[in-house]
């Protein structure tokens, strides 16, 4: 069973490997966001592995928050690279 | 007690004097300052039957008991002598002064206040036995007479004098503390007396010699000897009777003061000997030579003084030679410290009256230059008197007390060439020939100044004012002194036996145990015998040839090339050197750059611990301690380390910041793989918020500077990157080698649900056990988030406040 979860995390460590390639090497920003997006999902994945293999429930805090951060961070990427601003101003005031 | 206090009255004094100037507009202020001075005289003359039985009186006032400094008036001879010269003189200046600075026009409380304070001064200077107290007052002296030369602070000349008098006396001062520190640390006390009292032991000292110059290069710089003479001169800025008190009389006798206080202690060593005599001497030439030159009246009395100093010093560093002789008291080298006194008492008296007839000059013409004066006689008759007297006892002649003292000093140095230790042998006639010489000059500058003054050819047109003798209120003064030139002349051993025995004492303890047993008798006649008679004779001869020639030879000064002097060498080292070459010093590596100061901090710190590391041999590995290394932490480490790699080189400040997300990122899981949740969701977010923070700089930054390029590689730079690298690793490396005690983990782990009544340890510890930290870190925050505030909102500069308020 060990074995299975280490193999499993290889794989995931693997992935954001290649990912981080994508996030040096991408041509423009866009890939660069996605890689970041993805590489966050890659570490929750790894979050959740080593709360496995070190028997703890302490770590699914951090899944959670890796998960809003990772959307968040996207979304505030995205927006940035679309409309150059992130919090846009409000125009009433 | 009330001994003690006495010193202070003059500055107690001071306190009301702006009331008298302000409220009592109609008197001269100078009028209840001169009952300071006086009292003081009266005060101190009741001492005098003490003194004269070889007593003295000491009276303490604590001011530090801990560290052993108080305030202590100690009168004996010496101090007695110049506590009576200091009153005495500072009375006749005050009264002199009255009519000499005009009450409406001038700014006499000022005055006055300096006035008293110098005087309190200088009273503790010559009276304290506590060392640390006399350099307290020698400083103050220092700041009071900055101020008298700088009292008319609107003249450029006044303040350029007033600092570099400044400028000199209190670095001479600062040494001089130095000396008195290494004699506190030699004889543990901070006693003069005391200090006296173990003078064999302290002279076998290694600190000895150290103490010995510094002090004598305090005195030396105040008494304005060879070659830190060249602040006196540039002080004849100051009003007249600042420069009758101050630089004649009274502060500059400050460093002669040290020197005969101090030579019981430091006559043992022959460094001593040859320093006093030699630079005195030296200094008598260099004085008189250049007194011929000046123009100004005051610019030759100045260096008349510097010169008269010099004698005073030569003659005190020939009586130090007493200490090594047997029999002193018999012998021909008792004449020496005798001298000194008694030259001190006649030049205050001449001297002050002759600055004081330069004030009444320049007060009457409106000039002080020589070659527009002539031909007063007629006018001013009263001053010609004087003047003569003055100028007749500076140069030594009979029968004036200037005689005497010339007399005596010519016999003291001639006791030298029978002298034969410390090479005395060989040099020692050098001291006759160089004292003979100076003499002669002495007595030039002195006929130069009265005679081109006040006889020749009157130039009315010349002078800014019609010329008429002064007032009977400023005659006062130079009268009473001029009286007492000639008075010296014909009762010298009762101005010996009340004044000169003491103080001769005090100077030199071991040879006499009273004042009676001081056996030297003044004589105006020596008999047509004796070797300085015919000295003075040669000196009045050739003296008397030189100035009916002067105008043919006086040019040959201007041959001296400006560059050379003293004054050069003053200025190139305070404007060149310390205001030029220092700042172009200091600008090149204060360049304003952060970057060069940051790899100064860096290389500098790196130096230091790697260096400090191998020296003190605390480089040490063992891996013992270390746990077992999992694969996955070391692919995290490559992770963390390509996500460095790229921030370092990446091409454009995007990448930077990515990669910079991505390396905090890895260190969250780090804290992950480590076993600590709390910092892992903490470190998260922060980064998160950062790389936002970032994100947001990167996009404001101005269109114009915007430089898509990879950080230049420069060779320095990397270095000093790797070196603090390595520092930390070793460092890193070293800490966890070698651990003396074991952590105290083990008390929390035991105790967080027993006393703290928890299951997180990590929370427990923030707000329970160290709670402190945590505030102050929200308060950190707290800071941080009102400060990111007021820099947004709080624009005082800008002046678009129309454009904000839209």
């Amino acid at each position: 069973m060990t074995y299975f979860f280490w193999g499993a995390t290889i794989v995931v460590v693997l992935s954001i490997v290649a990912l981080l390639y994508r996030l040096v090497k991408g041509p423009n920003p866009s890939d660069r966001v996605v890689a970041l997006d993805a590489i966050g999902v890659a570490l929750i994945c790894l979050v959740g592995l080593f709360s496995v293999v070190f028997d703890t429930s302490f770590f699914l805090e951090i899944i959670l928050l890796l998960a809003i951060l990772s959307f968040i961070g996207t979304i505030a990427f995205s927006k940035f690279i679309e409309k150059g601003d992130i919090i846009t101003r409000d125009n009433s005031r | 007690m009330f001994q003690v206090f006495c010193i202070f009255i003059p500055i107690l004094a001071a306190l009301f004097m702006p009331f008298f100037f302000k409220k009592v507009r109609s008197i001269h202020t100078g009028w209840f300052v001169l009952i300071v001075p006086v009292f003081l005289v009266t005060f101190y003359a009741t001492y005098v039957p003490i003194i004269v039985d070889g007593d003295s009186v000491i009276s303490e006032l604590d001011w530090i008991p801990s560290l052993g400094i108080s305030f202590v008036s100690y009168l004996d001879g010496l101090s007695l002598l110049f506590s009576i010269l200091i009153s005495g003189i500072g009375a006749l200046v005050v009264l002199y002064s009255i009519f000499y600075l005009n009450r409406t026009k001038e700014q006499l409380h000022n005055f006055y206040i300096y006035l008293l304070m110098f005087m309190s001064a200088m009273l503790g200077v010559v009276q304290s036995d506590n060392t640390i107290t006399l350099y307290l007052f020698w400083e103050l002296t220092s700041i009071s007479s900055f101020l008298l030369i700088g009292y008319w602070y609107n003249r450029d000349k006044s303040r350029f004098g007033a600092l570099k008098s400044m400028m000199i006396t209190v670095a001479g001062g600062m040494l001089m503390l130095g000396g008195f520190v290494l004699l506190s640390i030699m004889g543990d006390t901070f006693s003069i007396r005391e200090l006296i009292s173990q003078a064999p032991e302290l002279a076998t000292n290694d600190l000895f010699l150290v103490a010995l110059v510094l002090i004598l290069l305090g005195a030396f710089t105040k008494s304005a000897q060879f070659p830190f003479y060249i602040w006196l001169p540039d002080a004849m800025e100051a009003p007249t009777p600042v420069s009758a008190y101050l630089h004649s009389a009274t502060m500059v006798k400050a460093g002669i003061y040290l020197v005969a206080r101090f030579t019981p202690i430091f006559a043992q060593s022959e460094v001593w000997i040859w320093l006093v005599a030699g630079i005195g001497l030296l200094t008598l030439f260099w004085g008189s030579f250049f007194a011929v030159k000046q123009t100004d009246l005051k610019g030759i009395l100045a260096f008349s003084t510097v010169s008269q100093l010099g004698l005073i010093m030569s003659l005190l560093g020939v009586g130090a030679i007493s200490y090594h002789v047997n029999g002193a008291e018999d012998t021909v080298f008792k004449y020496a410290a005798f001298a000194a006194i008694f030259h001190l008492i006649n030049h205050a008296t001449f001297k002050g009256s002759l600055f004081m007839i330069a004030g009444i000059v320049d007060h009457e013409t409106g000039t002080r230059d020589i070659r527009k004066l002539g031909g007063l006689m007629g006018l001013m008759p009263i001053s010609f008197t004087i003047a003569l007297i003055g100028s007749f006892s500076m140069a030594g002649l009979p029968p004036f007390n200037g005689f005497l003292s010339k007399e005596m000093f010519f016999k003291a140095i001639l006791s030298i060439t029978q002298f034969d230790l410390f090479n005395f042998s060989t040099w020692s006639i050098l001291f006759p020939i160089i004292a003979w010489i100076a003499s002669v000059f002495t007595f030039i500058y002195s006929f130069y100044f009265v005679f081109r003054t006040f006889t020749g050819k009157l130039k009315v047109d010349q002078l800014p004012k019609k010329p008429h003798e002064a007032p009977m209120g400023m005659l006062i003064s130079p009268l009473i002194l001029a009286a007492l030139v000639i008075t010296i002349f014909f009762i010298p051993n009762l101005v010996a036996d009340t004044f000169v025995k003491p103080a001769v004492m005090a100077i030199q303890p071991y040879l006499y145990s009273s004042p009676e047993e001081v056996n030297i008798h003044i004589t105006a006649w020596h008999g047509i015998h004796s070797p300085e008679l015919w000295m003075t004779v040669g000196v009045i001869i050739l003296g008397l040839l030189m100035f009916l020639c002067l105008s043919k030879w006086q040019k040959m000064y201007n041959a001296f090339p400006a560059k050379l002097t003293l004054n050069h060498l003053y200025d190139f080292i305070i404007y060149d050197l310390c205001d030029q070459w220092i700042g172009r010093f200091s600008a090149l590596y204060m360049t304003g750059s952060i970057r060069r100061y940051l790899s100064f901090m860096l290389s500098s710190m790196a130096i230091i611990v790697i260096g400090t590391l191998f020296i003190k041999d605390g480089f040490k590995i063992s891996f013992e301690e270390a746990s077992t290394i999992h694969v996955y932490q070391i692919i995290l480490i490559i992770v963390l380390v390509i996500g460095t790699i790229t921030t370092v080189f990446a091409k454009s400040r995007i990448t930077s910041i990515v990669a910079l997300g991505a390396v905090g990122y890895t260190v969250s899981l780090f804290f992950v793989v480590f076993n600590a949740p709390d910092l892992a969701l903490t470190q998260l977010v922060i980064e998160t918020i950062s790389v936002a923070l970032f994100l947001l700089a990167f996009y404001h930054l101005p269109k114009l500077k915007k430089e898509e390029e990879r950080t230049r590689f420069r060779f320095s730079r990397a270095f000093v990157s790797v070196a603090v690298g390595a520092m930390v690793t070793l460092v890193a490396l070293s800490a966890h080698s070698q651990k003396f005690i074991p952590s105290i983990a083990e008390y929390y782990k035991e105790t967080v649900y027993s006393l703290a009544g928890g299951g997180n340890i990590v929370n427990v510890i923030l707000v329970d056990y160290r709670g402190f930290d945590t505030l102050f870190e929200i308060t950190v925050l707290g800071i941080a988030g009102m400060a990111i505030y007021g820099m947004i909102k709080l624009r005082l500069s800008r002046k678009e406040k129309n454009y904000e308020n839209k």
